[in-house]
């Protein structure tokens, strides 16, 4: 009796492990067939979005490679390090892309990629992720309204600092009928994301290695 | 578990409870999720449908073969482990060849997993019954979850952004790029139609239409055994 319940407890575990086996391996064999088409794709959609804005033939190294990573800062509004695109043309610097987080959208973070050319004059925005409502705050997506590219050519003295607002606080960028906080939070992060690049600009187009040498992790932990 | 088909297995009333009697959306109530959060457009909706019959029709083929392995204590498990992995491979092949698309279900395909439809046929169908007809009942109840989304989504987009068709492109290729037919230049929108709200608004009238249909149907059949019965008797 008792040793019949063993026998069949043993055939149930050892069918339910061979069908464990079996369902990993299928899993297993189809992220091996799909893993490098995967990785491509991600890679081919960045470089695609990037190049929305820098052009791509601005530049001539490999933007995907020429990254380094930069400490949590308040002007980027990021939770945690954030992954500098450079692009150079023959090893001079063209721009710089990076996402920064603005943290006040209507129903929470708004991601945004920005790049700002060398000179300091913005290159292109974009927003990456956000929830805002949609058919009122969604206007900030390219897709939808050309509002986001609006912030092209401008930079921290185009217009100047009291200007740098929607134009319901007295600025020059527009809002949205019935959405005023989503372009708000928007303009505001991209404000501080040129100041973060005056401030940062020889550092940002350095490798990783000189950036950390000059900019000791600790340093920064204490300025914050 | 080992009551075996009936000798002809009856593909007629299978693809009749798949589409409609026992339509997994209208009549089992299953499913309920991912149908609402993703039937804002015409062509996620499809793709989230199309998904999960590929992963029903996986399920229910493989539940098939192994029912008479599978000893009873241990079949849901089982079961869940199979509709697990179908789904996950589902999700990687949709992440290397339909990348957009993929991007914009996100969530929503990996959450098939909790579809219960799945489970559910699996249970009362597949593990009863060989692979061919599996097959077909997996087909037939995708089929009928994925007409009631892409209803669904063609309401609500339609009354939503005033297009049907939106970024079919994602799916079909950039040659489908006309597909997408607008049918208000310069439609602001009805917003209620996109958001949540509007999804179980748009099920429960689907809901009323179906049994409205129904209703008349039955009438129908009432009146006509009725008929059959006065010519009876006067005969």
């Amino acid at each position: 009796m008792s040793s019949n319940l063993i026998r069949n407890m043993l055939i149930s575990a050892g069918l339910l492990g061979f069908f464990g086996a079996l369902g990993t391996s299928m899993v297993l064999g189809i992220h091996q067939v799909t893993k490098e088409k995967i990785d491509a794709n991600i890679k081919a959609s960045l470089l695609k979005s990037l190049n929305t804005i820098i052009p791509a033939d601005s530049y001539n190294n490999d933007l995907l490679q020429s990254t380094i990573q930069v400490p949590v800062d308040s002007q980027l509004g990021n939770k945690v390090a954030t992954t500098i695109y450079q692009a150079k043309r023959d090893d001079k610097p063209v721009a710089v892309a990076f996402d920064i987080t603005a943290p006040d959208g209507y129903s929470g973070d708004i991601n945004i990629l920005i790049a700002i050319r060398a000179n300091g004059d913005i290159s292109g925005v974009r927003v990456i992720s956000h929830k805002e409502t949609p058919g009122l705050g969604d206007k900030i997506e390219a897709a939808r309204s050309d509002w986001i590219t609006k912030f092209s050519g401008k930079s921290l003295k185009n217009p100047e600092e009291k200007q740098w607002k929607v134009k319901k606080d007295g600025g020059i960028f527009d809002q949205f009928t019935g959405a005023t906080i989503t372009p708000r939070a928007i303009v505001k992060a991209v404000h501080k994301a040129l100041f973060y690049y005056q401030d940062n600009r020889k550092l940002m187009f350095l490798g990783q290695k000189e950036y950390d040498m000059l900019n000791p992790p600790t340093l920064v932990q204490q300025e914050n | 578990m080992a009551e075996e088909i009936p000798a002809q297995p009856v593909y007629g009333p299978i693809t009749k409870e798949g589409l409609w009697n026992n339509n997994a959306v209208l009549v089992q109530m299953l499913g309920l999720c991912p149908l609402l959060a993703v039937s804002n457009t015409v062509i996620n909706a499809l793709g989230l449908g199309l998904a999960t019959i590929a992963v029903l029709l996986i399920s229910n083929a493989s539940i098939s073969i192994i029912r008479n392995i599978v000893r009873p204590e241990i079949r849901l498990p089982v079961f869940v482990l199979i509709i697990a992995a179908a789904v996950t491979s589902t999700e990687l092949i949709m992440h290397a060849w339909f990348f957009e698309l993929y991007q914009i279900l996100g969530i929503f395909i990996p959450l098939i997993v909790t579809n219960c439809a799945i489970i559910a046929r699996a249970e009362a169908f597949a593990s009863k019954n060989t692979i061919l007809p599996s097959l077909y009942d997996g087909l037939m109840m995708g089929i009928g979850f994925t007409l009631v989304l892409v209803v669904l989504g063609a309401m609500r987009e339609f009354l939503g952004s005033g297009t049907l068709l939106a970024q079919a492109e994602l799916m079909f290729g950039e040659g489908a790029k006309a597909m997408t037919i607008t049918f208000f230049e310069d439609y602001k929108g009805f917003l209620l139609a996109i958001l949540p709200p509007g999804a179980f608004m748009g099920l429960g009238f689907i809901l009323a239409a179906k049994n409205w249909i129904d209703k008349k149907q039955r009438e129908k059949q009432r009146q006509a055994n009725l008929l059959a019965k006065t010519a009876d008797s006067t005969s």
